[in-house]
């Protein structure tokens, strides 16, 4: 059982002071192996205090991140799962799905996590799962008028993942849970 | 020379100690054989051995304590004496026959005890005698220890209340009288030593006083201890006899060190019920004395009693503790010109805890004693003293602390007075305490009027100060700034006025902060407006612009003029990929209040932005992204607005130095002429033009690395492209057909089969999973089932 937290689009201190409270005092070092960030976050202390949480820490660039350096996408492996990471703000249309399902294609990953709509997604489709874990503090979002605070823990587990979100709704934090399994696929060889 | 004399010491305290054991040994062997006369005769001699003047205070104790422990053996000796039939008053009148003096007087003392607890003479009467034959050693330390001795075996015999002592003719007074005596002269003969010896010994004679103090102020924790000392005796009685006696000794170290004894040793309550007389005490010290310290231990302890329990605040009010401490503090500081800031302003910070403990509810009195504080500070003026800045930062977190909330601090109109007068790295350092407490506590500042006296109060982080020109660390710098863009987070009101004036404040605030400031500061102000605008938005659904509405109303159309200036000064830092950034987010805002000449507007800036500041490839990567993103969302454009718009993007896009990046934005433009969900916005041949126009690219690029590297790259784009063929044909544009779609599969195929070209495992992952896709897009039946029947992969 590998614990992986997908969490982005924080913009603090540019649309939020901070993490919910709640949020804060559930996100405990030591419990999770993996951190996959899609981004925005956008100021130094929120990369120390993610690295904080778990040294397994992978970003990519959103349009308003301090540290350039951070890469625009991003593939690992977690046991039997190739990932994909993107912001998504290159992706056009913005969120919409046959796009993000090119991208998934191009980067050859079974899960693809992306961000800036800030809107909780996770659905599948033939290739592979596409998660968006929303923005982790509520932020502002042109996308939508109506933004929860939420971020998803996936429960890698052999052919199997269990995703977890999280959200915060009228002060009360809400969890769903989907479950998806690999079908071990075969890949013509070249 | 020091050392000689340490060594010189250890010698005769060994050798003291030495002769004292030796007449002990034998008076041990008096003892045992029941031999009176031999058994004073050596107590004496070994008694004589205290009356060295060779010993410094600290080794005289040493050998004090072995005779102590040795005439308590003689005293239980005395005891079974009397028992045996001697008569005490005899045993009384034969000690005194000894030789000398000291030795004389600690063996009557010893038997004075066993006297006393035979009751064969009322307590005070041997108590007082003892007492004043005390007097017959004047000699500071010899004298000091005997008197000591005398206190500790008094301590259980004296006439207190419920005592076996106590009796018609003796009560409490004469205890309490004895223990007076005995105090005042230990602290004569204490004040004495200050005297003695060269003026050049000085600092050894304080450190040897400083070493007796406990003896004399012991006295004072017996007066203490004796139950019939109530309050009315320690005010009648206890209380002036004692400070009587430290204003009379006019002795610096003395006068501290007691009056600091009475307060930590007596209860607060009768420190509460002799405020003034305590107080008044004070300006009668030396000029010297640290009254300062001694007055904040004294507020110290008042506030921990007022915070032990409720019950006693009452208590507190009815002697109107705060105002007389006030005075007595006013005092003190107008007497004492000298006393450096510092000293004034712990004061004065001692007085505010002790105020907000006792009386919490007095904004008034917390504001008051600020006020005095800030009128000392006024005299002085700015501060570069590092440990008063300590203590105002000391003083003025104390109110953040008590109340939890910066909003009450904010209503004491002496707190910014007190705040200028910070140089401008405490300011600051004070500014990071306010936005903790803030942050900390998530108070909410809701109005205009506090944000305003908020950044009164935190100016030194909002813009540079006058005389603040030291090179701030970088990383520091950053922290403050972020640290103020997340308290803009807090400024909130519910009501859109208010909380319109909140954003204009806030705006005239941070315009001040200067270049290095805004990127940190511009971006949170405009959010928080464009949230304003939602919420005017939700509250007026459906209704247009009243033009009979009130001029002065907010609207979203207002906010959008505030936020246009407000993005242009990024311009004087100069952060243009910022700034482009926020002028799309407004467009968007603006596209959802319906403004079409507002987001044209917004879109022109960014445009121009784009054209004049931003060169860096990655940055104008970016940039065109987030373009060409937002313009393909935009639905309240009218056709030529949009064609405008569109026809810049496609160019800009074209222009891009790297012909990858020319590719990908330039089939990303072909979004911009098909929106899924308008009809009317489906233009299926500039779609395919775009499209083909990527193509050229692609092969533009192939050619021209063929050139340069001999070989032609890796087939990516052309996967890519494929990928944008078969979004659109799914999508039903009519000008890409199969056929179209299956001459690219081929020419790809060819491509990669082709020598030249490099050969690329992630190109190939893409075209295998591109197959794939279509393969089961073919197997999903229906319509899609049907259209991708004659695509052979």
């Amino acid at each position: 059982m590998v614990l992986v937290l997908a969490i982005g689009d924080l913009h603090i201190p540019h649309r939020a002071a901070d993490l919910p409270p709640k949020f804060k005092s559930m996100l405990v070092p030591g419990k999770i192996q993996h951190i996959i960030c899609t981004g925005n976050l956008c100021i130094k202390e929120v990369h120390d205090y993610l690295k904080s949480l778990c040294p397994d820490l992978h970003i990519t660039r959103g349009e308003y991140d301090e540290d350039s350096r951070y890469p625009e996408t991003k593939t690992l492996t977690i046991g039997q799962f190739k990932l994909g990471i993107c912001h998504g703000h290159q992706v056009i249309p913005w969120g919409d799905l046959d796009s993000l399902a090119m991208l998934q294609r191009q980067l050859d990953v079974d899960i693809l996590i992306t961000g800036h709509t800030h809107q909780f997604k996770a659905y599948k489709h033939e290739g592979g799962v596409v998660i968006n874990p929303g923005s982790a503090t509520g932020a502002y979002s042109s996308f939508t008028y109506d933004v929860n605070p939420s971020f998803v823990l996936m429960d890698i587990d052999g052919l199997r993942v269990v995703v977890y979100v999280y959200e915060l709704i009228d002060g009360e934090v809400k969890v769903d849970k989907i479950d998806f399994k690999k079908t071990a696929t075969t890949r013509s060889s070249h | 020379m020091v050392a000689n004399g340490v060594e010189d010491e250890e010698k005769w305290l060994a050798a003291a100690i030495a002769g004292l054991q030796q007449n002990a040994f034998y008076m041990h062997r008096a003892l045992d054989s029941n031999n009176l006369r031999d058994a004073l005769k050596y107590s004496a001699q070994m008694l004589s051995e205290l009356r060295t003047s060779k010993l410094s205070p600290h080794k005289y104790y040493e050998l004090y304590m072995r005779a102590f422990d040795e005439l308590r053996k003689l005293e239980m000796f005395f005891k079974e004496e009397t028992r045996r039939g001697c008569s005490i008053i005899d045993l009384y009148e034969l000690v005194q026959h000894a030789g000398n003096i000291l030795p004389r007087l600690y063996l009557l003392c010893t038997v004075g005890s066993v006297y006393i607890k035979s009751k064969e003479a009322p307590a005070k009467d041997v108590l007082k005698d003892l007492v004043e034959m005390c007097r017959g050693i004047q000699h500071p330390v010899r004298g000091l220890f005997l008197r000591s001795y005398l206190s500790q075996v008094s301590r259980d015999k004296l006439p207190d209340i419920g005592s076996e002592y106590e009796g018609d003719a003796e009560t409490v007074m004469d205890a309490v009288e004895f223990v007076l005596q005995n105090f005042t002269e230990m602290n004569k003969l204490w004040v004495r030593m200050q005297h003695q010896g060269p003026a050049r010994e000085k600092e050894k004679r304080e450190k040897e006083r400083s070493e007796l103090r406990d003896l004399v102020g012991k006295n004072l924790h017996v007066l203490s201890q004796i139950e019939g000392v109530d309050l009315e005796m320690y005010k009648d009685t206890v209380l002036p006899r004692v400070l009587e006696q430290v204003v009379n000794c006019k002795d610096e170290l003395a006068q501290f060190y007691l009056m600091d004894c009475v307060i930590q040793v007596f209860p607060d309550e009768y420190h509460l019920q002799t405020l003034e007389v305590l107080l008044g005490a004070c300006p009668q010290l030396q000029p010297s004395v640290d009254v300062k310290t001694v007055l904040s231990r004294l507020m110290e302890r008042l506030s921990n009693y007022a915070a032990s329990s409720a019950e006693v605040l009452p208590e507190f009010l009815q002697v109107e503790a705060f105002s007389k401490l006030n005075n007595a503090i006013g005092t003190v500081i107008e007497a004492q010109v000298d006393m450096p800031i510092f000293g004034a302003v712990t004061l004065y910070s001692s007085l505010l805890t002790f105020t907000l403990h006792v009386h919490p509810d007095r904004l008034d009195y917390a504001d008051q004693v600020l006020g005095a504080c800030f009128k000392k500070l006024s005299s002085k003026g700015k501060l570069d003293d590092s440990r008063a800045t300590k203590q105002i930062v000391a003083l003025l977190s104390a109110p953040l602390e008590k109340y939890n909330d910066v909003v009450t601090a904010l209503k004491l109109s002496n707190y910014p007075k007190v705040m200028e007068y910070l140089d401008s790295e405490t300011n600051k350092v004070m500014a990071t305490v306010i936005i903790q407490s803030i942050m900390k506590n998530k108070t909410n500042i809701s109005t205009a009027g506090k944000v305003e006296a908020l950044f009164e109060l935190i100016t030194g982080l909002i813009k540079d100060l006058d005389g603040a020109h030291e090179e701030v660390d970088e990383d520091d710098f950053n922290e403050e700034q972020n640290s103020v863009a997340r308290l803009i987070q807090m400024l909130h009101n519910d009501d859109p006025e208010e909380m319109y004036k909140i954003i204009c404040t806030v705006r005239k605030w941070i315009m001040t902060g200067g270049p290095r400031r805004l990127p940190f500061t511009v971006p949170p102000l405009v959010f928080s407006s464009l949230k304003l605008v939602r919420t005017l938005q939700g509250q007026d659904q459906g209704q247009d612009e009243n033009p009979f509405g009130d001029e002065s109303s907010t609207t979203p159309k207002k906010i959008f003029q505030l936020l246009n200036q407000t993005i242009e000064v990024l311009s004087t830092v100069p952060a243009p990929e910022l700034a482009l950034q926020l002028y799309l987010q407004c467009a968007e805002a603006a596209n959802d209040s319906d403004l079409e000449p507002v987001a044209y507007e917004f879109f022109t800036q960014a445009y121009i932005l784009y054209e004049e500041e931003v060169s860096d490839s990655k940055a104008q990567v970016t940039a065109l992204h987030l373009m060409i993103g937002t313009l393909q969302r935009m639905v309240v454009f009218g056709v030529e607005n949009r064609d405008t718009l569109t026809h810049k993007a496609t160019g800009y896009s074209a222009k891009l130095l790297k012909k990858p990046d020319q590719c990908r934005a330039v089939y990303g433009c072909a979004h911009l002429f098909w929106v899924d969900d308008q009809d009317n916005m489906k233009d299926g041949e500039r779609v395919l033009i775009c499209l083909k126009r990527a193509l050229r690219i692609a092969n533009a690029a192939q050619q021209m690395s063929n050139a340069a590297r001999g070989s032609t790259g890796s087939a990516m784009l052309f996967v890519e492209i494929l990928n944008k063929y078969l979004y659109f044909f799914e999508k039903e544009n009519p000008q890409i057909t199969a056929a179209v779609i299956q001459s690219l599969i081929e020419l790809i195929k060819t491509e990669m089969q082709s020598e030249s070209v490099t050969p690329d495992p992630g190109a190939d992952a893409f075209f295998a999973s591109t197959l794939r896709y279509i393969q089961f897009q073919k197997q999903k039946g229906g319509a899609i089932g049907e259209r991708y029947e004659p695509i052979k992969a």
